[in-house]
């Protein structure tokens, strides 16, 4: 019965959507005030009812229900409480139900958030997204239906794959969806402002909020999926420039510069038709990434079953929302006022140079992505692309980005000279060059140093606005601190989400320090590792709700002074007969002490002990650039950058 | 490394330096006795796609077919062969898919020329921008050029 | 002026281009991989064209092995196929196999990374299509052909080239249309 419900509520959210679709825009073009101003109900109808469906499919879930078709080729009766919930996820049809769940969250979002927008505007907005939602919706229903039933049913689900069944799963998928969807608002505006004909300050404030969103939630998506294969996978790597793992970094590479871009339309009214680019590219790569990694045309680990019929929908609808949002933008971007002028060297031609930047990191990433696809569709011949030639190609291409991070803050807009903004960042080009030296000379290795020194440059330059704005050691110190607590919030998040940058950076280089060793010891022996001595002290069996798993015990001590004992494991599922290992790992903010279970072979168990410096910086920095980003999103001036309330009444 | 330019050997220990150390768990006696040779043979496996998990480096892939690559890139190693002939005996079997470092030829010079091309195009596109929107002025007419010398006089 | 204006649009419409492009690509592979003729998780064989490499394998007790001169001195095209008991699709090409043996198509089987009793056991249990048999136990020849999985089948022609190759089982639709008539053309 539930189930049914579902598959109702699924079928009202297709109608909702193609009606949020039509009838606003309708509206607005007609500049009808009724039918302009049914979009908001019609978005948060439309997200009551797919909100229900995914209830539905939730119910079938936890309540083991296997007449649906999902649940048995996902789930276990065996399978934790949590894993049903969250595995509702951990597939193909799920996930795309989650996709549009987040898309009608979105289109809701700005019918509630969004009353302070034109009304014509905001019609706009949520009809596009509408239509987006109506495209999704409907490949949901007809090829990719949660819903489908199986009589008669089993008695047990086939289980999920092991490797799924983690906290990381419960929360890298809604995280990184809702920034990939999320992009799908400063698309609608977009699109809009090309439906209008008009870009200005005004259009500026209202975007950057969303596009702020979305941003902190896909840096916090890709970052999470990243720690998770970290600690899941068990080899102790992050990223491995994996198709899936770039199509997450294009729409974040290029929704970085979105987010600049926008700035400089606020401010300054320049920079218009580059930065409607930009919001139509970031949502299209977005598309594209969900298109490659569903249909099978991505060789890739994270690719869920394959399927090229399912590639097909999608590759129509891709054709139809990309192909109709380009077309639009070659049209009406003319149309758009001419630009604010400014000097090459300024605060804005130091965005253009960004944006310029980032975006030929993203070219190449999708060139790397797609080139052996494409030469073995063209020439039949077979090459491939991995992280030799990403890291040849990204990080010349990054290292100036980085340079110019700390330096564009502090350029006025219009026209600068750069003198004075180096001058003021001496302190951090100091530290820059201390932190580089003591890392050559400590290291004896040229590389992480640089790295190092790049990431002293930009924690320390990163505050350096802050430094100006509060004529620090200019004036009396609490002159200083008067002035810094009055610093609106988004001075503050721009300078702690840069900073954050330089933190990753850090991590980075520190795990390009890291050590490691592969020993097989019987129990009671004693390895050292970094200054640790690590000591097997037993292995002992474990039974876990679906598994059965072999734990190590492995006393870490310093100086002959235990500090801890880690367990790592491997688990062999009942169900999936599949062996999973389970790494153990701790943290002390600094370092990561990583250790893995191996086989076990005449009485002696197989280690792998790795030391891992900084490591942790790598998903602290993501996370204080997500920080960063939220309080920037917290200051008042975003949201209340709205024209007064009387003139709502007047259609815009 | 392919040796063809300093420019290639530059990259590659771009990526040599930062790579991560990452490893399957593999049986300890694998590992060769002498570290600098084991670095050597790592660097090297680290450079091959596994072909049965083809998302990992015959380094980091726990496959069968991994452990016996890793095996012969030991050996190998052992025996004094220089990187480049090592990969190209694996090429030699198993195509330049298994190189995860794309050669440089005709076929991957867009490949690897990406990234000048896509600066050339991004600066191209803000040069014509800007010179769209500042015309340069049109060069004074001789008549007018009097006009103004005599404006100027007066 | 009309120049200047044809000029932005040109600009102003590469985006779309250039996504056309993709995607009409990206179709095509789609297309491509209905039929089979595209896959990007595959690894061409670099041997087709080539010698087969030089070898010398044991036999499955009682039988003797094979070398790569006695393929040569087959005097016809051998089916070289590459199996193992642990091997599910093994056992689903099989029978395919059986057919082709009773079509009087010379199959030479090597063992990949079995133990020889296994593989009696296996051949017992699925029939025996192989008119000789050898043993690739460490897996090394397996490399030096480019094998990467089984089962694989490599077609030579009686001067010992490669001809074709086929990665994972064969199936009814693959050797009517490829092996049979490579078989003729060189038989």
């Amino acid at each position: 019965m539930i189930p049914e419900l579902g598959h109702f509520a699924l079928a009202l959210a297709v109608a909702l959507a193609t009606a949020q679709a039509v009838i606003p825009i309708w509206g607005a073009q007609g500049r009808d005030p009724r039918l302009m101003g049914a979009a908001p109900a019609l978005a948060l109808g439309q997200l009551i009812a797919l909100a229900a469906s995914y209830g539905a499919l939730v119910w079938s879930a936890v309540t083991d229900d296997f007449t649906v078709l999902n649940i048995v080729e996902n789930s276990n009766t065996l399978k934790p409480l949590i894993y049903k919930i969250t595995g509702t996820w951990g597939n193909h049809e799920g996930s795309i139900l989650l996709w549009c769940l987040i898309l009608a969250l979105c289109g809701g979002a700005v019918a509630t958030f969004g009353r302070n927008l034109p009304s014509a505007l905001r019609a706009r907005v949520i009809g596009v997204l509408g239509f987006v939602s109506a495209g999704f919706l409907m490949y949901a229903l007809t090829e990719s239906n949660p819903f489908l039933r199986v009589w008669p049913p089993p008695l047990d689900g086939q289980d999920m794959n092991p490797l799924l069944q983690d906290p990381g799963l419960a929360i890298h998928p809604p995280v990184l969806y809702a920034g990939y969807v999320g992009f799908a608002i400063p698309f609608a505006f977009a699109i809009a402002a090309l439906l209008e004909g008009r870009v200005d300050a005004a259009w500026g404030r209202w975007v950057r909020p969303w596009t702020l969103a979305s941003w902190c939630m896909l840096t916090g998506g890709i970052a999470l999926g990243s720690w998770w294969a970290y600690y899941e996978l068990g080899w102790g790597g992050y990223w491995f420039w994996d198709p899936v793992e770039n199509a997450s970094l294009l729409p974040w590479l290029t929704g970085t510069a979105l987010l600049h871009s926008a700035i400089v339309v606020e401010k300054r009214e320049a920079l218009k038709t580059w930065t409607i680019l930009l919001a139509i590219g970031t949502f299209s790569l977005s598309l594209s990434g969900t298109f490659l990694v569903r249909s099978g045309i991505l060789n890739s680990v994270h690719s869920f079953a394959n399927d090229p019929a399912r590639g097909v929908f999608i590759l129509g609808l891709l054709a139809l929302v990309i192909g109709g949002s380009l077309l639009l933008f070659a049209f009406r971007a003319p149309v758009l006022s001419p630009s604010g002028l400014f000097a090459p060297i300024s605060r804005e031609g130091a965005l253009v140079l960004n944006n310029i930047f980032l975006c030929s990191i993203a070219a190449v990433v999708l060139t790397g992505t797609t080139y052996p696809l494409f030469a073995d569709l063209l020439f039949g011949v077979k090459i491939s692309v991995g992280p030799p030639y990403f890291q040849s190609t990204v990080l010349p291409l990054a290292a100036p980005v980085f340079l110019a991070m700390t330096v564009a803050p502090l350029l006025p807009w219009k026209r600068a000279r750069l003198g004075p903004a180096l001058v003021r960042l001496w302190w951090a080009a100091l530290a820059a060059l201390v932190v580089g030296v003591i890392a050559a000379l400590g290291l004896r290795r040229g590389l992480p140093a640089l790295a190092f020194a790049a990431s002293a440059w930009l924690i320390v330059g990163a505050f350096a606005e802050l430094v100006e704005r509060t004529r620090l050691f200019r004036v009396s110190l609490r002159t200083s601190l008067s002035r810094l607590a009055g610093q609106p919030l988004s001075v503050w998040g721009s300078s702690i989400a840069h900073a954050g940058m330089g933190v990753t950076i850090a991590g980075i280089a520190g795990m390009s320090l890291a050590v490691s060793t592969i020993v097989a010891v019987k129990p009671g022996t004693t390895v050292k590792l970094a200054g640790y001595d690590f000591t097997l002290e037993s292995l002992h069996n474990e039974t876990g709700p679906n598994y059965n798993s072999r734990v190590a015990d492995i006393a870490v001590s310093r100086d002959g002074k235990v500090l801890l004992t880690m367990h790592p494991s491997r688990r062999a599922f009942t169900t999936q007969t599949t062996t999973v290992t389970d790494a153990a790992i701790h943290t002390n903010g600094l370092a990561d002490i990583y250790t893995v279970l191996g086989e076990e072979r005449d009485g002696e168990a197989v280690l792998r002990l790795h030391y891992n410096p900084l490591a942790p910086w790598i998903w602290l920095g993501a996370l204080v650039m997500a920080v960063g980003g939220s309080l920037s999103l917290a200051d008042r001036r975003l949201r209340v950058g709205a024209p007064a309330k009387r003139s709502l009444a007047v259609p815009a | 490394m392919t040796g063809s330019s300093p420019v290639m050997t530059i990259c590659a220990v771009l990526f040599l330096a930062l790579a991560p150390a990452a490893h399957a768990v593999s049986n300890p006696s694998e590992l060769m006795a002498d570290p600098k040779q084991e670095a050597r043979a790592e660097a090297i496996g680290h450079q091959l796609r596994c072909l049965v998990c083809q998302n990992e480096s015959v380094e980091e892939s726990e496959a069968d077919l991994a452990r016996d690559l890793r095996k012969i890139i030991r050996s190998r190693v052992l025996t004094g062969d220089s990187n480049e002939e090592i990969i190209a005996w694996m090429t030699a079997r198993y195509g330049d898919f298994v190189r995860l470092r794309p050669p440089f030829n005709t076929l991957t010079a867009a490949l690897w020329g990406a990234p000048v091309i896509a600066l050339l195009v991004g600066g191209g596109a803000v040069v014509l921008a800007r010179r769209r929107r500042n015309p340069a002025p049109t060069p004074l007419s001789d008549e007018e050029r009097r006009r103004l010398a005599d404006l100027l006089k007066s | 002026m009309i120049d200047r204006t044809i000029k932005r649009r040109l600009v102003l419409l590469s985006p779309l281009a250039i996504a056309a492009a993709g995607g009409v690509g990206f179709w095509a592979m789609l297309g491509r991989m209905r039929d089979g003729t595209f896959d990007p998780r595959g690894v061409p064989s670099m041997l087709i064209g080539k010698k087969l490499p030089e070898f010398s394998l044991p036999g499955q007790p009682p039988g003797a092995g094979f070398s790569s001169a006695d393929v040569l001195a087959a005097g016809r095209p051998v089916l070289i196929n590459f199996f193992a008991s642990w091997c599910v699709p093994c056992v689903i090409e099989a029978p395919l196999l059986m057919r082709l043996h009773a079509a009087n198509t010379p199959i030479w089987g090597i063992a990949y990374k079995d133990k020889p009793d296994a593989t009696a056991a296996f051949l017992k249990r699925t029939g025996d299509p192989y008119a000789r048999i050898a043993r690739d136990e460490p897996g090394r020849v397996a490399i030096d052909f480019g094998v990467y999985g089984v089962p694989e089948s490599y077609l030579v022609d009686r001067t010992g080239i490669v001809r074709w190759r086929w990665a994972g089982p064969l199936s009814e639709d693959v050797v009517a249309q490829q092996l049979d008539p490579l078989l003729r053309k060189f038989a």
